[in-house]
């Protein structure tokens, strides 16, 4: 096996070394790959030195097919100055497509911020992370065992580059660890799993490993999330997350036990979990929390300058493969929230993302509700999403309302970055309604001071 | 509160009586008017208790089910709503829904709902159906301010009006989110009994027709329209009787009666019932008996001979009943007329449901009414409803004739069964507000008489030429001034109370949803038991979508509608045998009960159970009923085999049957094994106060698939049959 790919490797080493087009080499790789959570994050430190004779602007970053699908967001940075007066420089990523990728290997491009002179070395930090690259082994369990997963990897870093000398790290959640493939040299120490160094290597080499070990962290997995924010002029901004939630990891068998779960809580159910934890916004108010069914009594809310936590359960404890829908809602104060910009327009700058913390979110779709008469809404994000517009009817809407529809697949907690929704709005749009209201009212009274003074008979009394 | 600001007017009224005229006209409607707007308010926001305690939800059993096919209607459109054929229930038989309810409640909340969606109120339909209730309630005080100036005064039908609206025997079946039938019956009864006597007062076509659509609501919106259809011919024919008969009642009551026969017949669940079935035949031989009694008329009248007429009278009236008397065997022998149902049976005789069907006996709320229960719902109205029967027969007239009846009926069957509290309130209340009325009318003008007698004091000389009774009253007046204000104060004070009395009630006892349970923890903090809707959320999200579920009745309605799953029985108890066989399944042992589970592809069993709790309304202490309903169809099933010595224990001295039945395996399955109150042995059971007798069950067919935090709900599933080897 690792022959076969030795050749494979190299055949494609020598076919594609220059198709970069750029003459890199990776003097020293170090990655730290931590699967305590169900989602992976992986820190790679690449020192780069251009070998090549042109100035080089960019640099290829490569990954597997299985781990494309899975990658919910790449970072890089660069790292000038030693020890303790590093700095950090954040880089622009986005992916690309190569032409002759070999076996569908997907790219990300990194730009430096100046570009590399001949015989240069930058050092790049790298951050990306991985959702759903966790599969549980055996994948169903019953309620006492706790839950073991796969982690599939390569020992050595997939890279279009030489590198020189690399060394991999797995951070396993607890010393529990079945088995993992091993490369010489490989060996592992309390919850560490150590791959390398490895010397040489040649471009799009690849040693897959696997890693079977234990894994209780909550596999909390938000299949569909819709975040509604409703921004009212009258002084609030009303947001409804609507969540379809599930355990995403080894599907629970059997029996469940209630004497169990409550009296042996340690050795029962220990990858299951009851209590979720959403950070939501300083000076929220009017939270609720229910579903098709009504209001669930289990939460506690605690406001801060900060954040606000609120901590809840739902109404059952959540085994692998159960499932849960529940609708969050809060309002918060519109000031801190809607600003108006330099050219006179407005805009709402609110976080994007999931309030509840590790979690991964399969579909996240964000309707930002402008107020009834608002015009040429626009949006500003640090990452590409899907956008669409659609109109809602809401209380006393003649016209209905716009709503700027933002929808993003595999979102982690790092997404939760600030974005911006602009538009233009008309302050007197905001009289409508009390004045329809006030009309309503007039014409009835209108009406009754009419029909007590009408006579309506025909024959005269 | 109400009935306090509904007699001060009177007084207001009287004491500005002196002042401007057309002024005291204005202040007068001015008052009446903003008294009528207090109690429409009093009346919805009395019934919020509920809301304001738990949260804006659905109570109990029934309205669960109203609330499903409400929202069908309004999702798929009311078509699609009466044709609908619903395979949740009753597996594997169904239930055609459209044909099978009273609609009205249903299409009144939907066409609310499209209504406020049409002005821009983008409201959810829970909250319409959940404020239906307290919404009709309103509507009934102003039905009853109207009935009561019908029958009376103005007067009165304010205090009418402020009775009803905090009557706790009306608030029992209208707080906000029981979202039945009655809610919005009680109005339609109550509207269609005002119309009719308006058109008996009036002779007037247009009345009656309006009684007669009122009818046709009521028939639409509840199955208790036949003690309309049965006690406006019986009032007819009293009147009849006591030489009452006119022209005005016959207009009235044939365009009434043939009308809202007509448009019941539109309402598929009554169908032909009014010319086929042995309740409505009473209404068809008033509406005969009309024409024979304007036939003879029509005849003396031509005749003009009294002798020749008596003669013709005996031969008409006898062959008038000998046809009738046929008509009505012949119809029965053959089957055209269908006889008196249990339920019918079970209302005139009050024991024939215990003796004969179980299932309707078993509802606590069929049970005959305790004393105490008329006290809790009624108050002083109990009291004050045979002073309002006294100036009713001193006041006799075709109206007040109708509210006697109406309260004495109504009264009779209010004592067979509780639920039937609620059919009696707005007479009580009618009658009763005619004695607060007219007493404290009485009263005030007695009051009203000594004031002027100071200001004719200075001419006291020259009063002789006033009436003798002026002169009579002067002499006895301290007496009857002070007893005057003493009176009017008790009375006050007895209204008081019985605003307090209400409000105590409402708040205390029917504000509990049933489907959250609260209690008092041991630092007085509010405990809340949610378990019946984690149960339900927990069929409807990690099972699959055609999971068959079997339970008692009583959860069907709330497993559809919350749970979403099928079920094999539900609250609407048609198909006895249905009922029995799962009754028969949960008091047999385990392999037999797999048995009748396996032909009925159950695939989870959902037991209620308060063991941990000390919750009393669970499975084993309705167990009994299931044993009664079970063995009533199946014989192999003998009540005695569950008893002791007549005694129904789940503690080591039960009998062996009862410790190794299905029922008793689910409910206490590894409770063995729990502590549940400090200083008690294991397996103590709260409900009951006893340590189970079976502490060791062992499951074969069937799995613990779900217990909710608290126990109250345990779910099994039913395991697919072993490979034969």
């Amino acid at each position: 096996m690792a022959a076969r790919i030795w050749i494979f490797s190299v055949a494609v080493a020598l076919f594609l070394s220059f198709s970069s087009g750029h003459d890199l080499q990776i003097v020293n790789a170090e990655r730290r790959i931590d699967l305590s959570s169900h989602i992976v994050n992986a820190f790679l430190t690449l020192k780069v030195e251009n070998i090549g004779k042109d100035p080089a602007a960019d640099m290829l970053l490569a990954f597997p097919p299985t781990q494309i699908k899975h990658l919910s967001m790449v970072q890089a940075m660069a790292i000038t100055g030693k020890k303790k007066k590093k700095t950090y420089l954040p880089l622009d990523v986005k992916p690309t497509e190569q032409p002759d990728a070999p076996n569908d290997t997907g790219y990300f491009l990194v730009s430096f911020a100046t570009p590399l002179t001949p015989g240069e070395t930058v050092t790049l930090e790298v951050l990306y992370i991985l959702t759903h690259s966790l599969e549980p082994f055996p994948s169903e369990i019953a309620q006492s065992e706790s839950q073991l997963v796969y982690y599939r990897d390569s020992a050595v870093i997939l890279s279009p580059y030489h590198i020189k000398q690399q060394t991999t790290f797995f951070k396993t959640p607890s010393a529990r660890v079945e088995s993992f493939t091993s490369v010489d040299p490989a060996n592992r120490a309390g919850k560490e799993i150590k791959y390398g160094p490895y010397e040489d290597r040649a471009p799009y080499s690849y040693a897959p490993v696997i890693v079977h070990f234990e894994n209780n962290s909550p596999f909390v997995v938000v299949e569909e999330l819709v975040r509604e924010i409703e921004i009212s002029h009258w002084g609030s901004l009303q947001i409804t997350e609507h969540y379809r939630l599930t355990h995403g990891g080894a599907r629970h068998k059997g029996v469940f036990s209630r004497v169990d779960y409550q009296s042996r809580r340690s050795i029962s159910g220990s990858s299951s979990f009851n209590a979720l934890l959403a950070v939501l916004p300083p000076k929220v108010n009017s939270v609720y929390y229910r579903d098709n069914i009504g209001n669930i009594s289990t939460s506690h809310l605690r406001t801060g300058f900060k954040k606000s936590e609120l901590e809840f359960e739902p109404r059952y404890p959540l085994f692998g493969g159960w499932r849960a829908t529940f609708i969050i809602g809060y309002r918060v104060p519109l000031e801190d929230y809607l600003f108006e910009a330099p050219d006179g327009r407005r805009y709402l700058n609110f976080t994007f993302g999931c309030p509840l913390v590790e979690t991964i979110v399969n579909k996240l779709t964000i309707k930002v509700v402008l107020p009834e008469g608002s015009k040429d809404p626009s949006t500003v994000l640090p990452f590409t999403v899907n956008q669409d517009l659609q109109v809602k009817y809401s209380y006393l809407d003649i016209v209905g309302r716009t709503v700027v529809v933002l929808q993003k697949d595999n979102v982690v907690p790092t997404h939760n970055v600030p974005f911006q929704v602009y538009y233009t709005f008309k302050p007197i749009y905001m009289l409508a309604e009390p004045f329809m209201l006030v009309s309503a009212f007039f014409f009835v009274f209108v009406a009754s001071l009419a029909y007590v003074h009408i006579d309506l008979n025909i024959v005269k009394k | 509160m109400g009935a306090k600001k509904a007699s001060p007017d009177l007084l207001n009224s009287s004491f500005s009586f002196k002042s401007l005229k057309l002024k005291t006209k204005q202040q007068e409607l001015l008052l009446r008017v903003s008294i009528l707007g207090l109690v429409y308010v009093l009346a919805f926001i009395a019934r919020l208790f509920s809301v304001l305690r738990y949260e804006s939800m659905i109570h109990e059993f029934d309205p669960y089910f109203n609330y499903r096919t409400t929202l069908y209607l309004t999702e798929k459109g009311f078509y699609e709503f009466w044709n609908w054929f619903d395979s949740e229930s009753w597996y594997p038989l169904g239930r055609i829904i459209g044909g099978t309810l009273y609609p009205g409640l249903m299409v009144t909340a939907a066409l609310i709902y499209w209504t406020l969606r049409f002005l821009r109120f983008f409201v959810h339909i829970r909250e319409v159906c959940v404020l239906t209730a307290p919404f009709f309630a309103s509507n009934t005080t102003i039905v009853a301010y109207f009935f009561g100036k019908e029958i009376w005064d103005t007067g009165a039908g304010l205090v009418a009006a402020a009775l009803i609206a905090i009557c706790p025997g009306y608030i029992s079946r209208s707080v906000a989110g029981s979202y039945d039938n009655e809610a919005v019956a009680i109005f339609a009864l109550l509207l269609t009994f005002y119309l009719f006597v308006k058109a008996v007062k009036t002779g007037s076509l247009s009345w009656a027709l309006g009684s007669a659509f009122g009818y046709f609501y009521m028939v639409s919106a509840w199955g208790g329209y036949v003690f309309i259809i049965n006690l406006v011919p019986l009032y007819v024919l009293v009147l009849l009787i006591t030489g009452r008969y006119s022209m005005r009642l016959y207009v009235a009551y044939n365009c009434m009666y043939i009308l809202g026969m007509l448009l019941a017949m539109q309402i598929r669940f009554v169908g032909f019932q009014h010319v086929q079935s042995g309740e409505h035949m009473g209404a068809m031989g008033v509406f005969l008996l009309m024409q024979v009694f304007y036939f003879l008329d029509w005849v003396k009248y031509q005749l003009n001979d009294t002798k020749l007429f008596q003669t013709f009278l005996r031969i008409t009236v006898t062959s008038a009943i000998l046809v009738g008397g046929i008509a009505l065997g012949v119809g029965t022998a053959s089957g055209y007329i269908s006889p008196w149902t249990g339920r019918f049976y079970s209302l005139l005789d009050p024991t024939y449901a215990k003796d004969h069907i179980p299932i309707i006996a078993s509802v606590s709320e069929h049970q005959p009414t305790a004393w105490s229960s008329f006290m809790f719902d009624y108050h002083i109205l109990l009291f004050l409803f045979p002073a309002g029967l006294y100036f009713c027969f001193k006041r006799l007239s075709d109206a007040t004739i109708f509210i006697v009846m109406y309260g004495l009926t109504s009264l009779y069957f209010a004592g067979v069964m509780v639920r039937l509290i609620l059919v009696a309130t707005p007479a009580v209340c009618l009658i009763s507000a005619i004695a607060v009325s007219a007493t404290v009318k009485n009263l005030t003008s007695l009051l009203r008489t000594k004031q002027k007698v100071p200001q004719t004091g200075s001419t006291k000389g020259v009063g002789s030429s006033k009436s003798s009774s002026k002169v009579t009253l002067d002499q006895s007046q301290p007496f009857q001034k002070n007893g005057a204000i003493a009176l009017l104060v008790g009375v006050f004070y007895l209204l008081s109370r019985y605003a307090i009395h209400c409000t105590w009630v409402t708040s205390e006892a029917y504000s509990s949803p049933s489907i959250v349970l609260a209690a008092r923890g041991a630092h007085g903090n509010r405990i809340i038991f949610d378990d019946y809707r984690e149960a339900y959320y927990w069929l409807r999200q990690n099972t699959p979508t055609d999971a068959k579920v079997m339970s008692w009745w009583d959860y069907g309605y709330q497993i559809t509608a919350m749970g979403n799953r099928t079920v094999i029985v539900d609250n609407n108890t048609w198909n006895n045998t249905h009922i029995a066989t799962v009754g028969r399944a949960m008091s047999s042992y385990e392999d037999e009960a797999y048995d009748i589970m396996r032909s009925l592809d159950v695939n989870y069993v959902l037991v209620v159970f308060g063991g941990v709790t000390g919750y009393s309304s669970d499975d084993i202490n309705k167990f009994l009923w299931m044993v009664r309903i079970g063995g009533g169809v199946y014989p192999v099933i003998k009540e005695p085999d569950y008893l002791v010595n007549g005694e129904f224990r789940v503690d080591k001295g039960a009998s062996p049957k009862m410790l190794n039945c299905l029922m008793y395996k689910l409910c206490y399955y590894r409770f063995g094994e729990l502590v549940t109150e400090y200083g008690k042995p294991t397996g103590y059971d709260r409900a009951r106060g006893v340590e189970i007798g079976n502490k060791d069950i062992k499951l074969e067919h069937l799995e613990e698939a779900y217990t909710t935090s608290n126990w109250i709900v345990r779910i099994y599933r039913v395991k697919p049959p072993t490979n034969r080897l």
